[in-house]
This record gives structure tokens, C-alpha cells and sequence, in this order.
């Protein structure tokens, strides 16, 4: 089950599904990194409202994903985490530590033009 | 097996989904609503990976517990791995030989009401772990 990615001008967004498999997170961090450099993307956003568990490995890829995007000139923001699968990232102890967050896709975007460079840098 | 336990072969990383999913629906079951639910998947959802990331496969059985009149879910995980050399040493956070956030052990005790670990170096680990229902 690949995890569909959009396109909408420089923006590409990424939409989880309920449950998504290793393979499949795995399979979007490489799919993400190709795209950016394809479409010469600034901002990824990762939707993953639909997910009901954010555990270690979820978040672990989440982060690498943030973490290449920058390298690769991009900034990605996670937006939708859900309150009870926060609450879960808390007692287990995982952090999104320097990666952006928003509550929707609507702000999430707002969050990235807001930055003065559009994006295009997380650092201020 | 009756509808109040199942069990859950873990084999590759498919397989954490589905035990996650199976121990969603019994605690359901018992009466778990809400945080409570997205706690005991997450646990699940972290022990089962750990058997995928180290031992390769095992199984998880899910079932219906009770003491002092209290209803829980018991989560039984099971493997024949290489087991766990330093169990001290894996219950504390950070620790990982798996390349992992070193999370798995110690947060999945966090989320859930009773945590046990058994392991033997080349007969494998046995984790118990309980959540009661308030």
C-alpha cells in the first residue's frame, strides 16, 4: 500500500493511511527525497490525521524524513497529529524535537509561507 | 481459541499492524475507550516490532484478564530469539542495539499498568505486560 503523494505548485504533500506498514514509511522517506529534487519542492507536508498509533519506528522515520528534506533545500511540516496518539508520543517518550507541527494541512502550510524565505529554510 | 483471546504470529512487519489492530478491538472489548486504546496499541505496536527487529518471529496473544473484580487486557509476547544479555541495561531509555530510538522496552512499561520481562540469552524473551480497566 504506497502512501500517496501530491503535488500543488512547490508544495508536496503526503496523505497517511490508517495503518501504514514499515515498508510503507520507508517507501515514502525514499519517495519524498526523489520527488523534492524532481519538482524542485520547498515544503513537505505530512498529513497523518488518519493515524491512530505513532509509535517509535513511525516517528523515528518521520524525523529522517524532516531531517533529509533540509539537507535537500526543503522544509517539511507533520501536521494532524491526533490528541490521544499525542498523549501516547508523550508516555513513550518521543519527540519531534526541531521539526515543524500543526494542528491541520490548512495551517500547517500557513505556518511555511509565514517563514520569511517562504520555507525554504527551518532555521530562524 | 474463543473470541475473548487471540493469537497473533509475528513474522514480518505486517504483522505489528495486525497485532496492534487485534489488541485494539479486545481492549475495546473489555470496555477501554479513547487515550486508553491508543495506549495499549502503541505498546503492542512496539513489542511486536521489537520480535520483527530481533528476533525475526514469534507470536502475541491478546486475552481478557481479571483480578479483584477488575477487567484487563493481558499481552503475552513471545519469541525463541537471541534474547536480551542485560535486561537492566534494556529497560533504561536510550539504549538500543537495533538501531532504534531505544524506546521500545521502557516506554511500552510506561503506557501499560504491569510490565514483566523474561529473557534467557539464546532461548529467547517473554514479555508480559497488563492494562486494567479503571
Amino acid at each position: 500500500m504506497a502512501i500517496p503523494i501530491l503535488k500543488q505548485g512547490d508544495v508536496l504533500i503526503a496523505s497517511l493511511q490508517a495503518a501504514p506498514t514499515d515498508q510503507d514509511l520507508i517507501q515514502l522517506k525514499d519517495e519524498l527525497a526523489e520527488r523534492i529534487g524532481h519538482f524542485r519542492s520547498r515544503i513537505v507536508a505530512i498529513d497523518v490525521s488518519a493515524l491512530d498509533v505513532m509509535d517509535s519506528f513511525a516517528t523515528r522515520t518521520l524525523r529522517s524524513i524532516a531531517h533529509a528534506t533540509k539537507l535537500r533545500g526543503a522544509n517539511t511540516v507533520i501536521v494532524g497529529i491526533q490528541p490521544d496518539v499525542a498523549f501516547a508520543m508523550v508516555q513513550l517518550g518521543l519527540t519531534l524535537d526541531g521539526i515543524e507541527t500543526a494542528l491541520d494541512l490548512d495551517e500547517g502550510l500557513a505556518l511555511m509561507r509565514a517563514q520569511p524565505d517562504g520555507g525554504a529554510s527551518g532555521d530562524r | 481459541m474463543t473470541a475473548d483471546a487471540t493469537r497473533v504470529a509475528i513474522r514480518h512487519d505486517g504483522d505489528i499492524v495486525e497485532a496492534r489492530q487485534k489488541g485494539r478491538e479486545l481492549a475495546q472489548q473489555i470496555g477501554f475507550t479513547g487515550s486508553d486504546l491508543t495506549l495499549i496499541a502503541t505498546a503492542i505496536s512496539e513489542i511486536a516490532r521489537n520480535i520483527v527487529v530481533y528476533a525475526g518471529h514469534g507470536n502475541i496473544d491478546l486475552s481478557i484478564t481479571e483480578k479483584n473484580g477488575k477487567r484487563g487486557l493481558l499481552v503475552v509476547a513471545r519469541d525463541e530469539g537471541p534474547g536480551i544479555p542485560d535486561i537492566e541495561r534494556a529497560m533504561r531509555d536510550g539504549y538500543s542495539t537495533g538501531n532504534s530510538l531505544g524506546l521500545g522496552l521502557p516506554g511500552s512499561r510506561r503506557l501499560m499498568d504491569d510490565f514483566e520481562i523474561d529473557s534467557a540469552v539464546g532461548r529467547g524473551t517473554t514479555v508480559i505486560m497488563r492494562k486494567w480497566k479503571a
